[in-house]
């Protein structure tokens, strides 16, 4: 079994809250000089800059879960990752198709464009992007699972946007594969608190707005070889996989 | 005063749970973080909010809550219904928004103490 470094929660210059500097370029060359095997790309309702980061980071050996960080209409903020481009724009049509069409006002909020390879911007979303979906948390969780992908409610510990702070507690029958906590809190005292919630897998991510918080914070992945197989069985415990927080 | 009273008197549909009608109310609360709710409402309390997921009971049936009011016309999602029907805590639907609907309740509540 191989020991992986990943960082799974990240936003980009796409999310209205992420940094000008929040390229896909220099955000492949951070994860690189951090040493992280597998980079979550995480924009808020958004998935649009995740392929080209795929792309580019391939080449250096990094592998990336293509997803985003999706706000439900209870506003909880949940991470969603698809194995390939077809699941991942099938999500998005999703995303669009769900988002309230609110404008953006970029100097309250932050820009949301989209870039290439050259940092040209090629495309600015117009809708608000940090927004709650019309849909349910249960609801979002079914379109993810029907698309083979990963659900995992971010950083639940926290007392905004968080499954424990709109919902009061996790439902017992949602169907997660993992929950992540933020840089705030050990397990073992998250744990203390919410001793329900031990039987549940956790993970931890820098979620980074800033360049220089890229893979500041990652969790151990132990499992055969970089792919979305592996990485589903390691967040479930299947077949002697497993994952780590590294304090 | 029981939640009979409160549903003639703010013309509030009764979605589930009217078993639950001759619950006593001795106050109210409105929020929409059920963690907050969790940690700050009283006993035989209305509960004012938005949220309609079925976490909703839970956190009403914990606290013996004596009611929740969804705002806006919202109604409860079909899991929720069905756990405020077997509780006997009845959510009631207003078309108000959450603002008025609490300056109308906070009024007809201290008025009947």
């Amino acid at each position: 079994m191989n020991k992986y470094r990943a960082d799974l929660h990240t936003h980009t210059v796409l999310s209205p809250c992420g940094d000008l500097e929040m390229s896909p370029v220099n955000i492949v060359q951070k994860t690189k000089e951090c040493g992280i095997d597998i980079l979550g790309i995480t924009d808020h309702n958004s998935t649009l800059h995740a392929p080209l980061i795929k792309e580019l980071a391939a080449k250096e050996g990094i592998m990336v879960l293509m997803g985003a960080e999706v706000t439900t209409k209870e506003e909880v903020h949940c991470l969603c990752f698809f194995e390939n481009e077809e699941k991942l724009s099938e999500f998005q049509k999703y995303l669009d198709q769900h988002l309230p069409k609110i404008p953006n006002d970029e100097n309250k909020f932050g820009y949301q464009v989209v870039v290439n390879e050259k940092e040209e911007i090629i495309d600015e979303i117009e809708c608000l992007l940090i927004s709650g979906l019309n849909q349910s948390i249960e609801e979002i969780e079914r379109k993810v699972h029907e698309l083979e992908g990963l659900f995992i409610p971010a950083h639940i510990n926290k007392m905004m946007n968080s499954i424990i702070s709109q919902l009061g507690f996790l439902p017992p029958d949602l169907n997660v594969d993992a929950l992540e906590l933020s840089h705030h809190i050990t397990k073992e005292e998250f744990l203390k608190k919410n001793k329900y919630l031990s039987k549940y897998n956790f993970i931890k991510s820098s979620d980074a707005h800033y360049i220089e918080n890229v893979g500041n914070k990652w969790t151990n992945f132990f499992m055969e070889e970089l792919s979305f197989c592996e990485v589903r069985k390691a967040l479930r415990l299947e077949e002697g996989r497993k994952v780590e927080i590294e304090e | 005063m029981i939640v009979q009273d409160i549903v003639e008197k703010l013309g509030l549909k009764v979605c589930s749970g009217a078993n639950g009608l001759n619950r006593e109310i001795e106050g109210g609360y409105t929020s929409d973080l059920l963690s907050d709710v969790m940690g700050n409402a009283d006993e035989n309390h209305v509960w004012v909010t938005l949220q309609t997921h079925k976490n909703i009971m839970a956190i009403a049936s914990l606290k013996e809550l004596a009611a929740i009011v969804l705002v806006k016309g919202y109604e409860p999602e079909a899991d929720t219904l069905e756990q405020s029907n077997e509780e006997g805590i009845p959510i009631l639907s207003s078309e108000e928004e959450a603002f008025e609907l609490t300056g109308k309740l906070y009024e007809i509540i201290n008025q009947a103490k």
